[in-house]
Parts: structure tokens; sequence; C-alpha cells
């Protein structure tokens, strides 16, 4: 179970400058770039393709097969997935800043596959350490010539460059990065027409990778694709980075071969959970998916292809760990609160619904829920996502309001009784309760605990005419 | 959006004369420049103190207490969620996930990172700023005085940072024109 280290490798064995490109060079940086510039743009697809690559951006989708689908149309252009901001995901920051110019090679090596002559890096805002350090990279790239006109001394010219996000989750869809890298308004466009393969940046051909993806290429051209894949015995070829926060003893990034289970990532890699507590429920990949528990989940493979059909998926590699001390409401209300306040407001059932389910868990934890809310919830998570069926029947342009249901999902499926006896016992009793009328931090455009509809009538009032009707599922 | 932060770099915050001048580059309404940054949340169209204080509230950070290192911010800086005091120095806001989560609960002060705060550190925060009053903002120095766990080792030490509410980032002023707007 022991990983072979690709991406983090160098970051491991010289933490002090494995981000200066003295020591990328003198690791053999820059040599897998300089052999791609005199491969074909065929055998450079095929060897990716080969090498079974998943796009570690949150959807695990063939690399190589994404890059086949690309348009004839150019110009062409590469957008490199910077947005990091998927709550428990923290792995591309690292790989920013401890190891800019492993991206870069990765990016000339895509370029070169796909008839790429400008490259843009999509940095979230907040992230300006990180963009510092990738700005460097590419300075220096820029006056080595390994970017620029004629690259390696070849008739090839790439540009690079980096740009930075103004601070919204969205932004990391690839057509609301699109769009926010337009200078527009980040918002997702509808796909069809506009896959950015066909119809991306500046209506051009578009590939959009991760930034963990795009460090993984010069290792795939090293090693061969199938020295990549062959790399670990799993189903799923190469490592993946993990996020590991929240309820354990050792949280952090940890590169790791795909298929060893949940029970060795929370206890033995991460050390188990925090004060040897018992282990209540993890998110196996960012926020947005769908909760594990440990009575049904916890010796199962990590793969792409067990963790579907156990209903969630890995998503962003993020894990978040919670321990039996966590209240499931309040971790359900700040997971809701975050896709509300993210929601860009194009599409009524996300905009709406985010902002429903957030108040009905609020007024759950501080002591004002109802005994129909549950079924409310689940009522309003069926208008966002139809079925609650996984993978998610879309109702909106992206998935991030079938996203922000997954918490719901676990409240019916595994914790009910918790949230009756919120209702019951008149709210949260958990470390740390805040009472109605305290002070926990709200998404700012939303109501406090009462709204008026439409109609003149409150939230209250709106309720109990669900009661009286019968209300819930 | 680079326009957008340069022109925050000049008043503070992005002042509808900063947004007109956008427009007028960018050759489109000063109506149109504002939709685009209501979008933002890092655009801030009112005066924003000296040392923006972000605490980040989401998941990961909430379930190691972040709720009491906003609360201890709020308190000892006497401003609450969204406002500045009256000085003009200090502004709070609680934000979504920054990317910090192995190190939780995480704060930012103008977008440069400390990992592992608590209640009591972030009082400490809050008075030095406003008795240091640093001209620039340095994350490796906050790191050392105020935080503790990291997300991972950050290896490296910087002397740079930020001089206002608005990401340290210096291309910005020079980038490239076919990425503005």
């Amino acid at each position: 179970m022991k990983a072979p280290l690709v991406v983090t490798r160098r970051m491991t064995d010289h933490p002090a400058d494995s981000h200066t490109i003295a020591r990328y060079e003198a690791t053999g940086g820059y040599a897998e770039a300089k052999r791609a510039i005199t491969m074909t743009r065929d055998d450079l697809v095929d060897e990716i393709k080969a090498s079974g690559l998943l796009g570690r951006g949150g959807a695990a989708f063939s690399a190589g097969l994404k890059w086949s689908f690309l348009a004839p149309a150019r110009p062409s252009y590469l957008v490199v997935n910077a947005d990091e901001s998927e709550p428990g995901t923290f792995k591309d920051r690292q790989l920013l800043e401890r190891d800019p110019h492993q991206m870069v090679e990765g990016i000339v090596i895509t370029a070169i596959a796909n008839e790429v002559h400008h490259a843009f890096i999509y940095i979230r805002g907040e992230y300006a350490k990180p963009a510092r350090r990738v700005q460097q990279a590419v300075d220096e790239a820029y006056e080595r010539g390994y970017l620029g006109e004629g690259i390696f001394g070849s008739a090839y010219s790439l540009d690079v460059t980096v740009h930075l996000g103004g601070g919204a989750y969205i932004c990391g869809e690839e057509t609301a990065l699109i769009n926010s890298l337009e200078g527009l308004r980040g918002e997702p466009r509808l796909k069809p027409p506009y896959f950015p393969a066909a119809k991306g940046l500046y209506m051009m051909p578009t590939i959009v990778n991760n930034v963990e993806t795009v460090s993984n290429l010069p290792h795939i051209l090293a090693m061969g694709a199938s020295g990549y894949s062959g790399l670990t015995g799993s189903a799923d070829t190469g490592t993946f980075m993990t996020s590991l926060s929240g309820h354990v003893k050792k949280p952090g990034n940890y590169e790791l071969p795909h298929g060893i289970t949940w029970r060795e990532l929370i206890y033995e890699i991460g050390g188990g959970v925090r004060d040897d507590k018992g282990l209540k429920a993890w998110i196996p990949g960012g926020a947005s998916a769908p909760w594990f528990i440990p009575e049904k989940h916890i010796d199962l493979e990590i793969t792409k292809e067990v963790t579907a059909s156990a209903g969630s998926m890995l998503g962003s590699g993020a894990v978040i760990v919670m321990d039996e001390d966590t209240c499931m409401v309040r971790a359900a209300e700040r997971i809701v609160r975050f896709f509300s306040h993210e929601s860009c407001g194009q599409c009524t059932p996300c905009r709406e619904g985010t902002t429903w389910l957030e108040m009905i868990l609020r007024r759950i934890e501080e002591g004002q829920g109802r005994a129909v809310d549950l079924d409310l919830l689940v009522d309003v998570s069926d208008g966002i996502s139809i079925d609650l069926a996984w993978p998610p029947k879309m109702t909106t342009i992206c998935p991030l309001g079938p996203s922000a249901v997954s918490p719901i999902i676990a409240l019916r499926d595994y914790f009910r009784d918790e949230v009756d006896a919120h209702v019951r016992r008149g709210g949260c009793w958990f470390p740390g309760a805040v009472k109605s009328g305290g002070t926990t931090p709200q998404t700012p455009r939303s109501p406090l605990v009462t709204v008026t509809s439409a109609e003149g009538r409150s939230s209250d009032q709106l309720a109990s005419d669900r009661d009286r009707a019968g209300g819930g599922e | 959006m680079p326009l957008l932060y340069l022109a925050m770099a000049e008043a503070g915050y992005l002042t509808n004369e900063g947004m007109e001048e956008v427009a007028e580059w960018c050759e489109i309404t000063p109506a149109q420049v504002q939709a685009v940054a209501s979008f933002y949340t890092m655009y801030k169209r009112e005066p924003t103190g000296t040392y923006l204080i972000s605490c980040c509230t989401s998941i990961s950070c909430m379930l190691l207490g972040s709720d009491d290192v906003l609360h201890a911010v709020e308190d000892e800086s006497g401003v609450p969620h969204g406002e500045t005091d009256a000085a003009g120095l200090v502004s709070v806001e609680h934000v979504e996930c920054i990317g910090a989560c192995g190190g939780a609960p995480a704060v930012q002060v103008n977008y440069e990172l400390i990992e592992g705060v608590n209640a009591v550190k972030a009082r400490e925060l809050v008075r030095w700023l406003r008795k240091a009053q640093p001209q620039v903002v340095n994350t490796d120095e906050m790191q050392s005085l105020f935080g503790g766990r990291r997300s991972f080792d950050w290896a490296i030490t910087e002397e740079g940072g930020a001089v206002g509410p608005y990401p340290a980032f210096q291309p910005l002023g020079t980038a490239k024109s076919e990425s503005d707007a």
C-alpha cells in the first residue's frame, strides 16, 4: 500500500527548493517537453489515452479522450483550471506552490498535443501566493526559451498567461471559467452547444484540464503509458492526490494509489479519528459528494467504479472526516450554505432551492424545526435533483445545484433520528450549539429565519400550509 | 478582471469612478462592468479597511472551531461580518473555503494565509494588526506569530506580501490586454 509518488516526488525529496527551475531541471525537468516537440500530435494523444489518466478536477473523465474530442477549428486554447475551491480540497495549492514547473511542463506537452499556442492558467483570486509562484515559474520558463517564440529551439511558439479569479466557486466549472476568463460573469454555459472542445474560449476549441491532471503528464511520458498504468495494479491507473481534513489526527495532502480502502486512508494514513473518538461519517470527494458512513462503506476500495456504485464520487479527492461529536444537521447546513452562497443564480431550482434548504436546516438546528421538515428538505431537494438519483438527474445547467442535495440524502438515509431529535428537543445539543437569534455565520443575502412569500405569507405560514396539505413525500 | 483589481489597488476599493474608467478602457458600459464586479466576492464595492481579515467558516474549518475564531475576531475588533471599523483600518468577513482545510481553521489577511488559528491567536492577530500596522502583510510572519498546524510544509519563505485588501499579485498591473476586461 506504499504509494509510488509521482506528482509529489520532487517536493518530498527536495522540500527546500522543489519550486526552483534549477532543482526542476536537475531532477530531469523539461526533458519530456523537449521530447514531445519531436513527437506527432496523434502519438501524444494516443500515449495519454493509453495511460488511462483520468481528469482530476472532479469529473474523472479520461484526459486523453477529452483531448481527442477537440474540434479541428483553430486557434485552439488550453486553460488550466486552478480555481480549486471545493470545500475540503487543497491539493492543487500544494502542487502550485511547491512544484509549479511540473505544471508548466505539463502545459507545454498538452499544448503540443493539441496545437495550442496560447494557454491560460486560471488561479482563484484567494490563492495569491500560489499565483506568485506560478508567475515566477512562467517567467523563468520564458527566460530559458521554454515558452514564447520557438520553444526549445523549434518553430513552435507557446504563450502562457496567468490569470487571477475574483472569488467565485462556480468558476471551477469549465464553461463558467471560460466566461470568467473572457471577463464576463462566471455563469456556466449550456452544453450543448458550448462544449469547450467545440466552442470554448472566444468560441474556439478549448481544452480545460485540472492542475493535477496536467502535472501528471511529464511523468506519463517519462514512464510510458504502460509504466504509468501499471503503477498500482488498480482499475484506475496511476496515483491520486487526496486532501484529508476534519477530525483526523494527521490531516494533509497524500498521494496514494487507487484501490486502497477507506479504513486504510482514515485509520492508517490519517492516523485515526481525533482523540480516538468514534467515526460518524465522512465525505469521500469534496462537499459535492454524498456522504459515507462506517457501518456501510469503511472497507470499500477507493476507485471511481466502486465509489459510484455505492452512490457517491471521488470528486476532487477531498476527504472530510466527522467524529461522533459532530452535529449532522450543522454539518449539512454548513455545506448547503456554501452552495447557496456560491450558486450563480441562473437556474431557479438551484438559486431558490439551495436558499430554502439552508433556511430549513438552520431552523432545525436552532430549535424551530418541525416534524415535517426533513420531508420538506427532501421535497425541495427533489426539485433540484429529480428523485435524488445517483448520478443526479439534472434540472440545472451545471452540477452545482444537484451537489447541494448530497447532505440531505445523508440526513434522510442515515441520520433521520438525529434530525427528528433536533425537532423534538427544540434544537441542537452537540457542543457549540447556537440557539435562535445567535450569531451563526450566515449567507449574507439570505433572510434570517422567517421570510415572506410573494403573497405576504411568512415561511412559518407556508410550512403550516404544507402540514395541513399532508406535506412531505 | 485584472483591470478591476488595478482599479481596487488605486482607491483601496472599487469606486464608481474606477468602474467607469474600466468601462471606458474596455469599450463597454459602466453597468456591464458593475454586473461583472458584483458577481465576484473579491471586488469590494464599499470602502474596505487596510487589513481585510477573512475567516473561513466552511465545513472543514467549522468542524475544528472556525465559528469561535470568527466570533473572536469580530469581538476583539468590534467589527461584525461585512463591515469596516471607523478608522478604516480593519474589515472583517467570513468566507467560504479558502483551500486550507488541512490547517483548519484558516484566516487570511489581505489574502495572505494563516493556518491553524484558534480564538486566542485570532484576538492577538487583531491587536497586532492595529498596533504594528505593517506596511506589507507577510504570510510567513503571520503564520509564525499566530498560526499552528499547516495543510502541508510550506518549506519556502517569502519576503513580500500584500499592501492592501486585494491579492498581492505583481503582474496584475502589466497583464496582457487580451486577458483583460
